[in-house]
This record gives C-alpha cells, sequence and structure tokens, in this order.
C-alpha cells in the first residue's frame, strides 16, 4: 500500500556546511574513550626496556631479576617472537625486540607484564641488559659519504645545460620537529582464547598494524584484528607500529589482556620523528625572472631503520622546486642511515624541509632580480597543464597557484602596531621588551603538496554503508584522529543517499577491507570516494529496483506516493561496498620522471612578525592563508586544520625541535620540547580558494598537510625581513637573530 | 590509606596507593578517566581540575593530600544531560578535534568564567596558558569562549 | 607546625604546592614513603609585611607582591602551577633558573629555616649553594622569607624565554633602584645559583645621571659578570648577550 507523507528533502549536515562533529560532546563531556581509557577484566600492563645507547652491541639480557618481582607475568625478549623478527611500514628491517645490537637511543629491548603499571614498570627497570657500547654514527653527511643509506634519487629534467644570467645558491637546514601529538602511545591486547588476538591501539592504519601484527606472532590473518581506536592525535607519528606487537605477544604469551600508554619522554623516544634536513640549491633565472634552471642536494637523515625514509625523500624530492615551472631541474636526494632516531611520517612529509629551502631561494632570486618577491612567484607559478617541473607529470587537476599568489597578497594587511601593553609584545610577560625595540617584519612562502600515496602504490579505501532502522550507517576502518574524517564522511552520505540519519561507524580489520592509512591528506579525497559512490550507487539500485524516483527518509518515493517505507528498506537489508581508488600513478624512472603523484595542492602564507631584534625574540602577530581546497566540504573543519597546521609552522620556525647529542634525545620531555601555547598563537585569516575540478568527492581536496607546507618558511621569510639576518635554519633560535 | 572527599558533589572514600598522584587516582580506581595524562608534569593542562576552588594539574597533587577537600573534575561540569555553556560553545564553534585536550581546556574555562564572567579575549587566553592544544591552533577555542564571555554578559 | 618539624626531623618528605615533588615521582625517579602535606598548614601560609610564609603561593604573590616579586610570579609556569606552587617550593628546589630567585638576590632577602631545636635566618647568597643545593638541613623547613623592611622604590623584572608561557629562563633578571641612586642588578640562569653583578652595580651606582655610554658600559660589566653556561637551552655566549641587554633594559625602566 502507498501512503502519502510530506517530502523531507536533506538540508542539514550535507556537503558545504559546517555541522557539529558527532564525537564532540562526549569528547566535551570527558567520555570519550581514547586507548589510555580502556579497560579488560584481568588486564595486566606492559612495559618497555629501552636502550639507553644510541649503538651498541648486546652482549647479554638478563630477565630474571624481573620475573622475581612479584605480580610480574612475564618479560620477553627478541628470542621470544615467534614470527618475523622485523616490522617496518615499507621495509621490515627493524627489529621487534633488539637482538644482537641496538641501533638507535630508545630501540625496544625487552617488554614486562605485572599486575599493575606501577609494577611493570619498576620490573622493567630490574632487567639486566650488559651493553658494549660502540660509536654510534650521528653524521648524515657521513653516511651518505660510507653509502650507508636508504635511498638515493636521482631526478633529471630537461636540458642539463640550460643556464640563467641570475644565479642564487644557498645552503639551508631543518632540524627535528616531532609531531608531539598530545595522546601519546596506548593501546589493549585481548587474546581471544583460540590463539588469535584483538589489538586496540592508537594508529593511523589498523591494516598495516595488523599485517605486521600477523608476520611478528607467526599466525594467520584471520587470527589477528585490529579496531580502530580513539586516538588523541597523530601528525604521522601513529603510522608505524610502535607498542602493537609488544602487546599482542604479551597478551598472547600470559592468556591476559595486556594494556601499556607510553609516558611522554617514552612516546619521543618510542616513535618515528620528522626528518632532518640539509638543503643546497642553486637557482639559476634570466633577467626577466623566468625560472631557467634550478639543482637541489636533499640530504635526509632517516636514523636507524627505515619506516618512510623512502617515501619522505621522493616527496621531498619531487617537490623541490615548489610550485614552479622550470624546465630544466636536476635534484640529487639521499635518505641516510644513522644511529639517530629513525624518522618517518610527520605531517607535510618531506615538502615542508625543501619549501623552506625553495622559498628562502625565490626571496633571494627576487632581491637578486631586483623583482617583486611574489611577482617573481607569480611569473613562474605551476599551474594546470604545465609539466611538474621534476617528474615532468603533466597537472591534469585544477592547481590554482596564481590565484592562490593574487588573494594572499590581497588580503589586507594589519594595522602597525600601537598597542603597548605587553602581551602584544615579543617576550610577553617576561617584559623584556619596549615597543621602541620591535620591528616588524613580512613574509610570504608558497608551497605544494601530493595528495594521496604516489609512485605507483596501490591506494585505495574501502567503504560501506547498510541501511538500518535507525538509518544510514557508514562502515569505515579509516581512521578519525580529530581531523573531522567522521563529520565529513557522514556529510558526504547524507548528499549522495538524500538521508539525514547516517551514522558513521569504525569496524575493525576482519569486516572491512583496508581504508589505507590516515596521513598524506587523502582520507577526504579516498575513503570520501568510497563513501560517495557507495551511496550514490545504493541511492540508484534501491531507486531502480522500486521504479521510484527519490528516496529520503522516509524511504523510496514515486510522485507523490511513497511505495517503500524506511522500515522495509531496513528489512531488505541493503547495503553497498566500494573500494575506490584515485587514478594511478607510476614508478620513477632512472630520471625520477614519471605520472607520480595521484593529485597535488598549493597553498599560500603570509606571516607578520614583531622581533625584538636585540635579543632575538619573536612575536608572530598574524598567519594568513590562502589555500587550494577544491571544494570546502565542511569549511570550518577545514579552517580547524588550517589553524592547527600554521601553529605547527610556527612551532617548527621558532622553538621545536628535538636536539640531539651523539643521537640521545635531550630534551625528550614537555618542559624543553616547546610546543605553542596559547599565547604564542598568531591571528589567523584564511582564504579557502575553491576550483573543484580533481577527483576527490564533489571536486574537494584534501587540507591536512598544505598549512604545515609553506607556513614556517613564511614566518622565517618575515623574521629576515625584520632582522636583516640571514636565518638559513629552522628553528630560528634568538641566538640566531641577536648574535648573527 | 583511605582518603575522604567530595568529587563533582558527592563524597567518596578512596583508597590511595601513595604517592601516587590524584590524576592516577581519578583515573585507575576511581573509574573517572575524563581527565588526561600527557606530559607526566604539568606542562600541558590535559589533567586539570578545580581542587578547593583553585585550578590545577592533578598529575601534581599529591592523592593522599586530598582529604577534606572538594574535587570538580570533567565529569562534573554541565548538569545531567545539559552541557555547561562552555562545551555547548565549543561544540557550537568547532573547538574539538582529537579532543585530548578538550577535558582540561573545558575545566580551565569553566574556572574562568567562575572567576570572571566576563572575561576579555587577554583575559581567556592567560587563562589558557596552561592547556596545550596540538590540533586546533587555539582559534575555534578562543572563537568559543569569546562567545561565551560575551554572551554571559548579557 | 611543631608536628611538621618533628616530622621533617623524623626525614619525612615535605610537600608543599608538589610542583617540583611529584614531577619526580611521577617520572619514578622518587617513591617517598613518609610525606608530609604542608598545603594547609595556616602558619606558612601567613604574609606579614615583609615576612612572606613559605606556603604562599605565586598566586597571591602575583597580586599582593611588591612589584619586581609581583611581575616575576606572573611568568612562573601556568596558572595552575601558580596556583599551588609557593615561594617556599621554590627555594627549595633551588633551580638555577627559579624566577622568583633574582628579586631575593637584588633585594638581599633573607631565608627563615625552623627545626625542631629552632630557627635560623640566612641571607639568600649563603642559602643558595649550587644548583639545585641550598643551606637547609635535613632537618628543617623552609618557613619563611624575610624581605627588608625598606624596598627599593624601583623594581624591574626580566624573562627571556623562547614561548611565551610554562617557559625555563634562558636568562632572567631584576633590576632596582632606590631614591639614594642605589642600584641592585641580580641575574638568574647564569650561573649555578642567583648572583648579582656587584660591579655593574657598582659603576652605575655611583654615576648620578648615567649617560647612553655609562649605560653601555653597565651592560658590557653585567655581561662580564656573570657564568653561564651553554647546554640544550641556549649558549653561553647568548646568555652573556642577554644579561647584559636584559639587566641594561631593566634598569632604564628604573630610571624612568
Amino acid at each position: 500500500m502507498t501512503t502519502s507523507v510530506t517530502r523531507r528533502r536533506v538540508t542539514e549536515g550535507v556537503v558545504g556546511q559546517s555541522p557539529a562533529r558527532p564525537d564532540g560532546v562526549p569528547k566535551l563531556r570527558g567520555e570519550f574513550e581514547f586507548a589510555q581509557d580502556l579497560r579488560a577484566e584481568g588486564m595486566l600492563w606492559g612495559a618497555t626496556v629501552r636502550s639507553p645507547h644510541a649503538r651498541a652491541r648486546i652482549v647479554s639480557i638478563d630477565v630474571a631479576p624481573a620475573l622475581a618481582v612479584g605480580g610480574v607475568h612475564a618479560c620477553l625478549t627478541a628470542e621470544d617472537v615467534p614470527g618475523r623478527a622485523t616490522f617496518g611500514l615499507e621495509h621490515p628491517d627493524q627489529p621487534v625486540l633488539a637482538g644482537d645490537e641496538v641501533n638507535f637511543w630508545g630501540e625496544p629491548v625487552a617488554v614486562v607484564a605485572a599486575e599493575d603499571e606501577v609494577t611493570a614498570r619498576r620490573a622493567a627497570g630490574l632487567v639486566e641488559v650488559v651493553y658494549e657500547p660502540l660509536e654510534p654514527l650521528t653524521d648524515p653527511a657521513e653516511a651518505d659519504r660510507r653509502d650507508q643509506v636508504f635511498r638515493r634519487l636521482q631526478i633529471r629534467r630537461g636540458d642539463q645545460t640550460a643556464r640563467g644570467t641570475v644565479v642564487v645558491e644557498g645552503r639551508y637546514e631543518v632540524g627535528m620537529q616531532d609531531q608531539a601529538p598530545l595522546g601519546t602511545e596506548a593501546g589493549l591486547a585481548i587474546p581471544d582464547g583460540q590463539g588469535g588476538v584483538d589489538l586496540y591501539a592508537t594508529s593511523q592504519f589498523v591494516h598495516v598494524d595488523q599485517e605486521q601484527v600477523v608476520a611478528s606472532l607467526g599466525l594467520r590473518p584471520d587470527q589477528v584484528r585490529s579496531h580502530p581506536t580513539g586516538i588523541g592525535g597523530a601528525f604521522g607519528a601513529r603510522e608505524d607500529v610502535n607498542l602493537h606487537i609488544h602487546l599482542c605477544m604479551l597478551a598472547l604469551h600470559t592468556g591476559r589482556p595486556v594494556k601499556m600508554v607510553y609516558h611522554r619522554s617514552e612516546s619521543f623516544a618510542g616513535h618515528v620523528h620528522r626528518h632532518p634536513a640539509w638543503l643546497r640549491y642553486r637557482h639559476e633565472a634570466d633577467s626577466d625572472g623566468r625560472l631557467v634552471r634550478v639543482e637541489a642536494e636533499v640530504l635526509l637523515d632517516g636514523g636507524a631503520y627505515a619506516s618512510t625514509t623512502s617515501a619522505v625523500l621522493a616527496n621531498a624530492s619531487y617537490f623541490a622546486v615548489g610550485p614552479y615551472r622550470c624546465d630544466s631541474v636536476a635534484v640529487d636526494g639521499t635518505g641516510a642511515r644513522t644511529n639517530n632516531p629513525p624518522c618517518g611520517a610527520m605531517r607535510g612529509f618531506g615538502a615542508v624541509q625543501v619549501c623552506f629551502g625553495y622559498e628562502t631561494q625565490m626571496d633571494r632570486l627576487a632581491e637578486a632580480l631586483g623583482m617583486d618577491p611574489l611577482d617573481l612567484r607569480e611569473l613562474n607559478a605551476l599551474g594546470t597543464g604545465d609539466s611538474m617541473p621534476t617528474t615532468g607529470q603533466v597537472i591534469a587537476t585544477p592547481l590554482p597557484t596564481g590565484d592562490v599568489i593574487r588573494s594572499l597578497r590581497a588580503m589586507p594587511l594589519p594595522e602597525p602596531q600601537t598597542e603597548t601593553h605587553h602581551s602584544h609584545l615579543p617576550g610577553g610577560s617576561g617584559l623584556t621588551t619596549e615597543p621602541g625595540q620591535v620591528r616588524r617584519g613580512i613574509g610570504y612562502a608558497f608551497g605544494i603538496k601530493n595528495l594521496g600515496f604516489s609512485e605507483g602504490a596501490d591506494d585505495y579505501a574501502q567503504a560501506r554503508i547498510r541501511l538500518t532502522t535507525s538509518g544510514a550507517v557508514v562502515e569505515t576502518a579509516a581512521i578519525e584522529v580529530g581531523q573531522g574524517l567522521v563529520t565529513v564522511l557522514a556529510q558526504i552520505a547524507r548528499s549522495a543517499l538524500g538521508v539525514s540519519r547516517v551514522e558513521v561507524t569504525h569496524v575493525d580489520t576482519s569486516k572491512i577491507d583496508s581504508a589505507g592509512s590516515t596521513s598524506a591528506s587523502r582520507q577526504t579525497q579516498v575513503s570520501g570516494g568510497a563513501v560517495l559512490e557507495a551511496a550514490t550507487r545504493l541511492r540508484r539500485k534501491i531507486m531502480s529496483e522500486h521504479d521510484g524516483d527519490d528516496l529520503d527518509d522516509d524511504g523510496v518515493w514515486r510522485g507523490e506516493h511513497l511505495v517503500v517505507p524506511w522500515p522495509s528498506l531496513a528489512d531488505a537489508g541493503w547495503a553497498e561496498t566500494v573500494t575506490f581508488r584515485h587514478p594511478s600513478t607510476t614508478q620513477p624512472d632512472d630520471d625520477g620522471q614519471g605520472v607520480i603523484h595521484a593529485d597535488f595542492a598549493v597553498a599560500g602564507h603570509r606571516a607578520v612578525v614583531d622581533v625584538d631584534v636585540e635579543l632575538g625574540l619573536v612575536k608572530v602577530v598574524r598567519v594568513d592563508t590562502a589555500q587550494d581546497v577544491g571544494l570546502a566540504l565542511n569549511p570550518a573543519a577545514v579552517r580547524g586544520q588550517i589553524e592547527g597546521g600554521i601553529l605547527q609552522g610556527v612551532g617548527l620556525a621558532v622553538m621545536e625541535e628535538l636536539v640531539l647529542k651523539d643521537g640521545v634525545m635531550l630534551n625528550a620531555n614537555f618542559t624543553d620540547y616547546l610546543l605553542p601555547t596559547i599565547l604564542d598563537a598568531p591571528e589567523v585569516e584564511a582564504l579557502l580558494i575553491e576550483h573543484p575540478g580533481s577527483w576527490g568527492p564533489f571536486g574537494a581536496k584534501g587540507v591536512g598537510e598544505p598549512p604545515t607546507i609553506s607556513s614556517t618558511a613564511a614566518v622565517v621569510a618575515a623574521i629576515r625581513a625584520a632582522s636583516g639576518k640571514q636565518l638559513n635554519r629552522v628553528p630560528v633560535r634568538p641566538q640566531d637573530i641577536a648574535l648573527s | 590509606m583511605i582518603v575522604e572527599f567530595t568529587i563533582n558533589g558527592e563524597q567518596v572514600s578512596a583508597h590511595v596507593s601513595h604517592p601516587g598522584s590524584l590524576l592516577d587516582l581519578l583515573r585507575d580506581d576511581l573509574g573517572l578517566s575524563g581527565s588526561k595524562d600527557a606530559c607526566e608534569q604539568g606542562e600541558c593542562g590535559s589533567c586539570s581540575v578545580i581542587l578547593d576552588g583553585e585550578l590545577v594539574c592533578s598529575c601534581l597533587v599529591m592523592a593522599a593530600d586530598v582529604a577534606g577537600s572538594s574535587l570538580t573534575t570533567v565529569e562534573g561540569v554541565g548538569s545531567g544531560d545539559a552541557l555547561h555553556p562552555v562545551q555547548e560553545a565549543m561544540q557550537r564553534a568547532g573547538a574539538v578535534q582529537c579532543g585530548f585536550c578538550t577535558p582540561g581546556i573545558v575545566v580551565a574555562a569553566v574556572d574562568l568564567f567562575g572567576r570572571n564572567p566576563s572575561p576579555t579575549p587577554l583575559d581567556i587566553r592567560e587563562a589558557l596558558a596552561g592547556n596545550i592544544c596540538r590540533c586546533t591552533g587555539y582559534g575555534a577555542i578562543l572563537r568559543a569562549l569569546e562567545l561565551v564571555a560575551s554572551e554571559s554578559g548579557t | 607546625m611543631d608536628e611538621a618539624l618533628a616530622g621533617i626531623s623524623e626525614g619525612v618528605t615535605p610537600l608543599a604546592g608538589g610542583t617540583d615533588l611529584m614531577v619526580e615521582v611521577n617520572f619514578g625517579q622518587i617513591s617517598p614513603e613518609r610525606v608530609m602535606g604542608l598545603r594547609r598548614l595556616g602558619e606558612l601560609k601567613e604574609w606579614q609585611g615583609h615576612r612572606i610564609g613559605s606556603g604562599v603561593t605565586w598566586r597571591r604573590i602575583e597580586r599582593e607582591g611588591p612589584p619586581g616579586l609581583a611581575e616575576a610570579a606572573r611568568t612562573i609556569g601556568s596558572p595552575q602551577i601558580r596556583n599551588v606552587g609557593t615561594i617556599g617550593g621554590n627555594l627549595g628546589t633551588a633551580s638555577p633558573a627559579g624566577d622568583g630567585h633574582p628579586f631575593l638576590a637584588a633585594v638581599d632577602a633573607s631565608v627563615e629555616l625552623a627545626s625542631a631545636t629552632g630557627t635560623r635566618t640566612v641571607p639568600w647568597s649563603e642559602f643558595f649553594v649550587d644548583v639545585k643545593r641550598t643551606a637547609r638541613r635535613s632537618d628543617e623547613l623552609i618557613t619563611a622569607v624575610n624581605l627588608p623592611e625598606r624596598l627599593p622604590g624601583r623594581q624591574a623584572f626580566g624573562k627571556i624565554g623562547v614561548r611565551n608561557a610554562m617557559v625555563i629562563a634562558t636568562v632572567c633578571a631584576v633590576v632596582t633602584r632606590s631614591e639614594d641612586g642605589r642600584v641592585t642588578v641580580a641575574l638568574g640562569s647564569v650561573a649555578p645559583t642567583p648572583i648579582r653583578a656587584s660591579g655593574a652595580e657598582a659603576m652605575i651606582s655611583s654615576t648620578t645621571r648615567p649617560t647612553d655610554a655609562d649605560l653601555a658600559e653597565f651592560q658590557r660589566l653585567v655581561s662580564e659578570e656573570v657564568r653561564p653556561i651553554t647546554d640544550h637551552r641556549s649558549t653561553e655566549e647568548y646568555r652573556r648577550h642577554g644579561a647584559g641587554i636584559l639587566a641594561r633594559r631593566l634598569l632604564e625602566r628604573c630610571l624612568r
């Protein structure tokens, strides 16, 4: 029977709006469950024994003193690893637990499980490891000379003999930044009683964790289930396995659930960091400012194990010229292996480091040419239809570099500073600085980043939509790290399905195929693409099946009649699963040429800083930005990513660096690894530049990384303008300004 | 030892494992896992609670030292199902991303508005100077709290 | 109070704000078996004129303290830290970078120590012995800070740090100037303990109206008198440079 019910068009929570996030209230109430908050009946606590040496031979490990402590259930070492002894995101070269040698400070040597956390840590401190310290190799240039490298990449494009009339050379350095997400590594592994295990741990990519756990535990894939779990931020620190295999080993060995939470210092030791970089550049232009040739040498310190150094190096090398046209390019990239802590993914993934280099070069080139720095950039701006200067790839999607430059330039500048209160001055409540001791500087920088995985990687995501009595449920393993993916996926489903009651739920690795990593600014486009396609197909199939012409919360409509009420649809078990792949990419040829990347985004930043030059103190007053977002699916969430990313860029510019001495971290804590506080945050105005046309849902592009690419370079450019100092290294320290 | 004190208006009698912190007591023994541990040294504010009317880092308070005290945690903000204006505003302004800093920020903001119903933007920033957020850049948090400040004036 | 003094003579660990002690506990570095909570000991919170009880918090000093000390209080840690951190605790820890210390040195304050057998007062210069080492005996409690009855009319505090909150001072300093033209200069983070730049003080105190050349000489003397180190936070060279500039600027403030 048909019924006449008023039609409801979905007008809220759809694409283009900024609906509140579904997990916001639980987070505001402190009810949201993070990995740190998980408990299980009979749970034990794990702790890790770590190497105090950057390089050493392990002479012996005696676990007896740990096992003798009351309440200790297990103390495992390398010989207890049942399956593959090593793990690794790209290459499994890192020992699950060190056997004969340790290669970085903090490398895990043993793990303990005990009745409570205090006992576990105490017992871990009692494990007797006899080391024979060896000389650590901590200089990546030396590692390069010894050919101790993870990857070398050579890019040659165009006429290598081309020369310009104006030449600028420079050397630049980027220090080691840490992602420092507020939530540290945490997890709970629960044995299933049949030889298998369920893992709930902080992660950016549960399927790849599961694979590595399976391999090292020597289990069948169906025996390990990795569950998306509440996570307190990531920024790249959660792509690699850290405690995952340890937890599962302890759980299966003891037969009890085991939980582990890293303390902050341990967290610094326990995850990968942004690669420090040493860059050498040579830019040549003709007298009109057209870029004729760019040469770059990029050296990254990958630390002791491979992690994602190969891909980070690739990114750094491919984006070493920046968002500019240039037909004669030579880039030599090296990812060195040292005994420093391993480096890997951090938001921006190699593109951040080279941006500091090439944008400084562009400013110096403009100066040498007597040209306005923005005119120089606009003249050479890389756009749709142009060839990537490094790889030769023709840019097939919208890339509004010129528009970004012009828009940013046109944004109004703040009024000159007239406030005298210390909160407006460098030094703040430290009362170091009078208004007359401040010079203001303005700096611009522009950057480009790939979106999605590259170099022929099979980059895909699976998503499923099921209709239930309470509405449509989107199932995914795509990790929500705070960026707002859960909100956006629901918006996409609402818009495409025409239904307002949509909920996004996470399911484990046994219930759905991989969504890929929450990284590379890819989830909106790839998981979003999967959800869009699933919703579109589902809607079409339902309407085709029932000969309807519309679908909404009430059900299927034909004309004015509701022909199938929603409960019947739910009963029918409608579901659609889609695996979405982005346009394919290729591996590079011997010259680094190929269709390397799936998509690109460009962004620009303009920083206004006030500098007390005598003391070298900086106040970052504003950072404005124009960012190529394709289409803003959720403008407030995009703005949130921009403001957060910019502040991370500010951090790298003026305060964040992991200090190493002979491979040992000296500031692995929040007292001395300084994150920007609310009193350090600049004002931010963001222009979202929308040119839909890319393959993302509704033409949207990923937005997470572009805010970090050029914000650092812009801040430093501004400090240079204020102080007149060269500043070839970040983070800029007071002495770099005051004493150089 | 047994310590008696008030949490979120309720009398509690807790067995304290010495010399552990109040944060450990809340999270491990009292099932109040809203307060977070992110640094173990009072440098991030994610463990913030209001102790005897003052904003403190619960990781720096020895659990055994709270006998007779009155404590408000994030779980005690708002009443029943109703959100506190701070929570309401933060939800509307998109001031929550990963959420790990959120309880500490909520408590610090509640403390601020409890002392000063109409703080200036500078008052707000100074009151939150001990709360680190790594995701939001603080922009949306400030917009949310400035909204609360302007609405409470009316 | 008697209980407290009895306790400390028995080796019980005193706990005031916990902002240093609890960090050590959380890091697993110490596990004190017997702890004495001083948070609610009223006598330690008494503040009469120039005698500031050791239990007075930085929050209160921010509001009620003499200008130089109040300015320092405002830069200590964060609101959470200032609400519980005490002037006594800060003294007990005796970090070379303690923001509250230069003021005490600049005004020649003294520290009151009490034990079950009596009370003594120690000038600041004897109280601070070395990095994190003081003249306090293990059976003594820091009970108060005694400022002189008359404080210099002009007091200026400054702290160089790499971020605007929760930062360990790269250099911190207090300069005071009395009506009679006497100037004192005290600095932190540039030596194992807070120090006075006595050479610079003598030079500038003897000039009635300092010229730019005098100020430049003053700056130079301060940077020569400090004994900073290079560590993961900063360099010896920068601290020397910053000390001189900061001291000069603080003096200029006092001269206005």
